[in-house]
């Protein structure tokens, strides 16, 4: 049997091919629009692995470390390492600031990492090159979408720092890339002002007579000293050990050291129900709009290349060709568009989603999903073409 | 005629249709969740590990001299400046007297008023002295009575005390004198070694109250670096040790010194061991006090133990290891690591001989299950 679609598709190849690059790109974006959608998700949960924490404790009533700013003291974890079924339980401060490097300044989130060694909760857990930091000051890991170097000179507040390993997604829950640099360098970095303030604020503490006392030398050294000091960390991470649940071990902190503790499954809903739930919003709501004109120009398309053809529809249904015939010819040149669409679209979207400056996360289930929905939606809008074609008048052919 | 053409389309139809369907299919597998995990591979080698402390400080003098008045009182005058190098017993400053000069002269006027009555009471007791003599004798030949001559002694005992009194007085009066001058010596500020002026802390006419420091003189040969190890990293820290010292304002120069002493007591808030380090040569210009300093404490090279970089640690169910590779598949080995260097060489104690693989750097948190890629060096990362 001589296939009608085939032999159409063959007749106007050039125009059929372009259509589908065209519908193609169209089905890329929305792709890619999805991609972005889940990249942001993702970012969230890279954060939490990357921690590789069990639980966080942070400040009573606060959504800390990421979504809220959390401050306790740094000795802290000292008890919390004394709880029951804590295996290690670590300092970490998180702040997102710019980085200086040379003349240009890149966004990043510094993460303040306790001494010790690789593998330690809140150190990167695995890097792309170099080496972790070994030194307790002065050395910083960088994520390679900072664009640094190994060997490169940043600059944080008033400090140098040599990049001395770089990491792959590591990343703020905003896409942020992360500069790891030593805990008690971070703690300087969040607190230390510029100098100019630095200066004034002495000028300010000398000019409270509160503080510059004659009869008492040295307050005054003492309150300045005091005022240039920060011994606070955002959060501890803790980890636990293999024969306690989260849940026991958590209680009995929030218990008795009454500070606010998260597992795992909160943090990523905290994460992704309250952090980036409005601008995943938006971008879903975008995909919605975006999928509904894909649907609508692919009807609009196939709609038009079935009237352009209207008249040898008619000729055919004059020299007797059944309908069904008819219906299946539209219908496998709508699923073919369609899988052309999807293919160039797929290809597009992969190609294209390195060069976006945040993550763009394309899943095989998307994909697929993509896939079916392509195909429901050419079938849907070859429904109203096929209903034209069938109403043709054959006379149609012979008259016009 | 037709039939070629048809061909020809059909062709070019598939020229377009079939590569597509490979770029498909290789995008699928390559990138995306599907595609293996880019990692590379170095195989572990057995070598001598020399590790090293890192620590920062500041470099402060040892010796410190804060020189100030003991009573409050306001400045006269300043001789010296910050930066001036001072010889042990120099005068560097004054502090006002207010009425102390006023006091000495009065009280030597005191001492030559006492003087004066020394003398009047010497004279009283040579005259008593000399009646007495006179009515003894007198008495002797009968010619005066018992109680004349019992007088006359009175007056002679009356005038011995009035002498002693006025002569313990005049040295109760120099001695105060002399206390007087003490503490006109006293309102000097005095250089105890010699040295250099750090700071001048009050100008002439300022008000300094007891014992807060007008300037300070510290010993410019003994400065010494207060440095700070983190204890976890502080372990081998002992006196003695070779070290080099980088100061911030000159990052290209590495000082050498070494370990003078750790102090007994750590900082238990900030959990770091203080150390002091001397220079083997004092740096000349001397480095101002309270500038930073980057220390690098060199420990004795160890034994030879397989050795692996740093970057290949991983952390999979709270245990620290590396991922092995064994017949082209991904196992983790759970190590016991033993020193390490600042260039992150690991040495392990337990796990892993040399000549094994173990993956180094990898694109993503790997698996046992992980499909792998090995590569030289990973996509993105420059030469």
């Amino acid at each position: 049997m001589i296939s009608l679609a085939g032999r159409d598709i063959l007749h106007a190849w050039g125009k059929f091919i372009f259509t589908g690059v065209g519908l193609g790109l169209l089905i890329g974006v929305t792709l890619t629009m999805a991609g972005v959608y889940r990249g942001m998700v993702d970012d969230g949960k890279v954060l939490l692995d990357n921690s590789g924490a069990d639980l966080w404790v942070v400040q009573k009533d606060t959504l800390g470390p990421y979504a809220e700013s959390s401050s306790i003291p740094d000795d802290l974890w000292r008890s919390i390492r004394t709880m029951p079924g804590v295996a290690e339980a670590v300092n970490v401060t998180y702040l997102t600031m710019q980085v200086v490097k040379g003349s240009k300044d890149v966004r990043a989130m510094v993460v303040g990492i306790t001494a010790g060694e690789a593998g330690t909760p809140g150190w990167p857990p695995q890097l792309v090159a170099g080496r972790q930091i070994t030194r307790s000051h002065y050395e910083a890991v960088a994520d390679i979408a900072t664009g640094f170097q190994l060997g490169d000179v940043l600059k944080i507040r008033r400090n140098h720092y040599t990049v001395v390993g770089l990491t792959r997604r590591m990343v703020s829950s905003s896409g942020d890339p992360m500069v790891f640099i030593p805990l008690k360098d971070a703690q300087e970095a969040q607190f230390l002002k510029d100098n100019d303030a630095i200066l004034m604020q002495r000028r300010r503490t000398e000019a409270n007579p509160a503080f510059n006392r004659p009869g008492v030398p040295g307050l005054l050294d003492a309150v300045i000293a005091s005022q240039t000091s920060n011994s606070s960390v955002n959060a501890v991470l803790v980890r636990i050990q293999p024969e306690f649940s989260q849940k026991e071990v958590a209680e009995p902190i929030r218990r008795w050291k009454r500070l606010t503790v998260y597992d795992r499954a909160q943090m990523e809903s905290i994460l992704v129900g309250k952090l980036i739930a409005t601008s995943a919003k938006q971008i879903g709501m975008f995909l919605v709009i975006l999928a509904l004109v894909s649907a609508a120009i692919v009807a609009f398309i196939i709609y038009t290349l079935t009237m352009d053809k209207i008249r040898e529809i008619a000729v055919l249904k004059l020299i007797g060709t059944r309908n069904r015939t008819i219906a299946w010819m539209i219908l496998q040149q709508a699923l073919v568009l369609g899988v052309i669409g999807f293919v160039v679209g797929k290809i597009s979207a992969t190609f294209a989603a390195p060069l976006f400056p945040k993550y763009v996360l394309l899943t095989p289930a998307d994909s697929v999903l993509g896939f079916f929905a392509v195909l429901a939606i050419c079938v849907l809008s070859s429904i109203v073409a096929i209903r034209m074609a069938l109403k043709v008048d054959p006379a149609e052919a012979i008259g016009g | 005629m037709k039939f070629p053409r048809l061909q020809r389309r059909t062709l070019m139809l598939i020229a377009i249709i079939v590569p597509l369907l490979m770029l498909l299919i290789y995008v699928a597998a390559r990138f995306g969740p599907l595609a293996p995990t880019e990692v590379t591979v170095s195989t572990v080698e057995s070598r001598t590990v020399a590790p090293a402390l890192f620590g920062i400080g500041t470099v402060q003098a040892r010796y410190t001299y804060k020189i100030g008045p003991t009573f409050a009182g306001r400045v006269k005058r300043l001789d010296v400046h910050v930066g001036d190098a001072v010889k042990a017993g120099q005068v560097l400053g004054e502090m006002d007297a207010v009425d102390l000069d006023d006091r000495i002269a009065a009280q030597q006027a005191a001492i030559k008023s006492s003087e004066a009555a020394l003398k009047q009471a010497s004279a009283k007791q040579d005259f008593a002295q000399t009646q007495t003599n006179r009515y003894e004798q007198l008495l002797a030949v009968h010619n005066t009575s018992e109680e004349n001559v019992s007088t006359k002694r009175q007056e002679l005992s009356i005038a011995n005390a009035a002498l002693a009194a006025a002569r313990e007085d005049i040295v109760r009066l120099r001695a105060e004198l002399e206390g007087l001058r003490a503490q006109r010596g006293n309102l000097r500020l005095v250089a105890p070694v010699a040295g250099l002026v750090a700071t001048r802390d009050a100008d002439p006419g300022t008000t300094v109250v007891a014992g807060q420091a007008v300037v300070e003189v510290i010993d410019p040969t003994s400065l010494w670096i207060d440095t700070r190890f983190d204890q976890i990293s502080a372990d081998g820290l002992a006196a003695g040790l070779p070290t080099k010292v980088t100061l911030r304002s000159r990052q290209s120069q590495v000082l050498s010194g070494r370990v003078m002493r750790i102090e007994p007591r750590a900082d238990a808030v900030t959990e770091e061991t203080l150390a002091k380090i001397i220079f083997d040569t004092q740096p000349t210009p001397l480095p101002p006090l309270g500038e930073l300093a980057e220390i690098t404490v060199q420990l004795g090279e160890l034994p030879a133990a397989p050795t692996i970089p740093n970057a290949a640690l991983r952390t999979v169910n709270g245990q620290r290891g590396v991922w092995k590779l064994v017949d082209g598949d991904l196992a983790f080995t759970p190590l016991l690591f033993g020193r390490a260097d600042l260039e992150g060489n690991v040495q392990v104690l337990k796990g892993l001989t040399a000549g094994e693989r173990v993956v180094v750097y990898s694109d993503k948190i790997l698996s046992a299950k992980s499909r792998i890629h090995i590569v030289e060096r990973l996509t993105g990362v420059a030469p």
